[in-house]
């Protein structure tokens, strides 16, 4: 029996870019896991994928991008969510998601992460938290649990980490949630759920990155940190924000914290202009109206 | 294509150049900008989030240049003109998406009024300091085109060329303005829309699954697709293939740069953008560009009074350089004198094309103001003789 015979379509495959696989990432790693409950919240969705453009910073997550079968944008180092800002603001009909790293969205991208979920910008942004910079070899990132050996916290990171669900509720996300990879089915039903939903909207994941994290930090393996997650995670739905903080080795709150609504930036933008904003048929080019002016 | 008139301010009007600038762009089909807050440019954005609701489009003020200079290449993805303002350290803080925008080939204008530098150096005060910024800002060989107002009516005529330029090429254009020609208030003549030509976006008319996003044709220029289109587009800034897959090796790299390089290399004959005035039978050449071109003047009629022959010669589209023309200048006179705002930066290339033909006589300037022409005339003295 040949391996075609064998294989059975995975509706998941026609959302991917089939002739860019395998992808990048290392054996145990969450991000595919991630990419999986994505793409089964996408095919759940009655919206044109063919509207549907997806964005990503620099990173091991920030690949994700190029692997979706939509429109792929593959930005800067922390600029996927300003690019992001850009495509919906001119384009209102897109669906537009931002997938990239902790370290990209939240590090050198922070200030846009804030400024986005303030304005209220209509875009998804899943932020897939693995806590260290992998993609160049394990260094430390704002997400890093304080005390985390990372190979430039050699003696332990001197400094604690972010909580993420709180920094962007107190800018003002509409929706903001926290799953980890051992959580598909529930990232699954928050994904849908969040990409129904209009304004700047906001989910972390966790992941490990065997590779490194867990490695330097003598975590186990992948499969130790799925037992990990399983054992330390606690939903919580409707959480304030303040008390998500992840505290190495405590409880992993996680849930469905943040779900309120608030007008985004272009209907804001629209009804404030009243009649001083005109909608804006395109120019027709020469060509397409010759021989039907008014005249015939 | 010609403008569309409902964008276009026909009349005489007695403006500035950031204003002219602004109404350039929107006479060019931009609708959409995003900047930040930064002297001598600022006039230029104020006024474009004024105008831009009347005819649908939108002025967005970012939380920084970094997010400005790649928020603005979103709008140009989701099928719009767009364009961004800013002064030298902004200019600065953008170079990372000048890049981005070379090497995905995103149509865009960046629109730097030049102050003194550097650093926060002389925010309301002129200087011509970051012309080799805009050619070589960015990591990495690309190639851009820069152009260099004197005038609020050619901040309103070459900023459509501007936005022109960047569709026909797909690149990124610089828009080398200074405090002075910004803040100059002058007669700029706008034109009807239909004597306004306007480069279309070079859309492929190809379906999706026949179209390769990264696949040019003879002049090196690949066609152009939008999010939403049904197309999938992949753009990267990482070296990509046809396909705009990423490919990471030196087969790929070399064909990619070479393009980049080439598309603007080869039609660098029919970018040459300049004025010149009495060539023929000049013994000095006075070659200078923006509003330093509007002082020399000043001393090109002192020296002319003094009985020296001299010619001028000023550099609308300042890169791609005139190469070409300064080759065959060169043997046929004594001295070219180059005043820039600036310690001396264009006229490295001037020197370079020169090859040794004639003398070249740098005038340099520290800016916060424009140059005295006793100085230039000096300079025109020495090359004379």
């Amino acid at each position: 029996m040949s391996t075609t015979e064998l294989h059975v379509h995975n509706p998941v495959e026609d959302l991917l870019r089939q002739d860019r696989m395998p992808t990048i990432w290392c054996p145990g790693c969450g991000i595919g896991t991630t990419v999986n409950s994505f793409a089964h919240a996408l095919l759940k969705q009655d919206i044109d994928l063919n509207k549907t453009a997806i964005v990503s910073g620099i990173g091991c997550s920030g690949r994700v991008s190029g692997y979706m079968n939509l429109d792929s944008f593959h930005t800067t180092h922390g600029r996927a969510i300003p690019f992001a800002t850009g495509l919906k603001l001119a384009n209102p009909e897109l669906n537009v998601i931002v997938y990239s790293g902790d370290g990209d969205l939240t590090s050198i991208g922070g200030n846009h992460l804030i400024h986005a979920a303030r304005r209220n910008i209509d875009i998804l942004v899943v932020c897939v938290n693995n806590m260290i910079y992998a993609m160049t070899g394990g260094q430390v990132a704002p997400t890093t649990p304080a005390s985390s050996v990372s190979t430039t916290t050699p003696y332990g990171a001197f400094e604690p980490e972010l909580n993420l669900p709180q920094l962007v509720d107190a800018a003002g996300a509409c929706f903001v949630a926290r799953w980890t990879a051992y959580h598909v089915i529930q990232l699954e039903r928050t994904l849908e759920k969040a990409l129904k939903k209009k304004g700047f909207r906001f989910i972390e994941v966790l992941s490990p990155c065997p590779t490194y994290y867990q490695r330097k930090n003598n975590m186990g393996d992948a499969l130790q940190a799925m037992l990990d997650y399983k054992k330390r995670s606690k939903i919580r739905h409707g959480c304030p924000t303040w008390e998500t903080a992840l505290v190495p080795g405590g409880d992993i709150i996680v849930g469905e914290f943040v779900d309120r609504d608030r007008e985004d930036y272009l209907t804001r933008m629209r009804r404030q202009l009243g009649p001083h904003y005109s909608e804006f048929p395109p120019q027709l080019e020469e060509h397409q109206s010759e021989g039907c002016s008014k005249e015939c | 294509m010609h403008a569309d008139p409902r964008c276009v301010l026909t009349g005489t009007h007695f403006i500035n150049g950031d204003a002219a600038c602004c109404e350039g762009a929107l006479a060019a089909g931009a609708r959409f900008a995003a900047g930040y807050p930064i002297t001598p440019s600022t006039e230029i954005v104020e006024r474009f989030a004024a105008r831009a609701p009347e005819v649908g489009g939108l002025f967005i003020q970012m939380e920084d240049e970094i997010a400005s200079s790649i928020a603005i290449q979103g709008m140009v993805w989701a099928g719009q003109k767009a364009f961004t303002v800013t002064s030298g350290p902004g200019f600065s803080l953008m170079m990372e998406h000048i890049g981005l925008a070379a090497m995905t080939e995103t149509p865009v204008v960046f629109v730097d009024v030049q102050r003194g530098g550097p650093s926060t150096g002389l925010p309301t005060l002129p200087s011509q300091g970051d012309m080799m910024q805009a050619r070589f800002g960015s990591h990495g060989d690309y190639a851009v085109i820069a152009l260099s107002p004197n005038s609020p009516q050619e901040c309103f005529d070459l900023t459509v060329k501007a936005f022109n330029l960047a569709e026909e090429f797909r690149v990124p254009v610089m828009f080398m303005m200074d405090e002075c020609v910004g803040h100059m208030t002058e007669k700029v003549v706008i034109p009807p829309a239909e004597q306004i030509e306007i480069y279309p976006r070079r859309h492929t008319k190809k379906p999706p699954g026949e179209f390769l996003l990264f696949e040019s044709g003879e002049d090196l220029v690949p066609e152009m697709a939008h999010a939403g289109e049904g197309y999938k587009l992949y753009v990267t800034g990482l070296t990509h293939d046809r396909r705009g897959y990423p490919s990471l090796n030196p087969a790929t790299q070399r064909e990619l740069v070479t393009r980049l390089f080439d598309k603007i290399r080869r039609a660098a004959d029919r970018l040459v953008m300049v004025e010149s005035e009495q060539l023929e039978g000049a013994e000095v050449v006075v070659v200078s560009y923006g509003i330093t071109s509007r002082v020399a003047l000043r001393a090109v009629q002192m020296a002319r009074a003094k009985g020296i022959r001299v010619g001028t010669l000023r550099l609308i589209c300042v890169w791609p350089f005139p190469e070409k023309l300064i080759r065959e200048l060169a043997p046929r006179v004594k001295a070219l004198v180059m005043p820039e705002l600036n310690m001396g930066q264009v006229v490295i290339e001037l020197e370079r094309c020169a090859g040794g033909q004639c003398k070249v006589i740098s005038v340099p300037h520290a800016g916060g103001t424009v140059h005295d022409p006793a100085d230039i005339l000096a300079a025109i003295e020495r090359g004379a003789q």
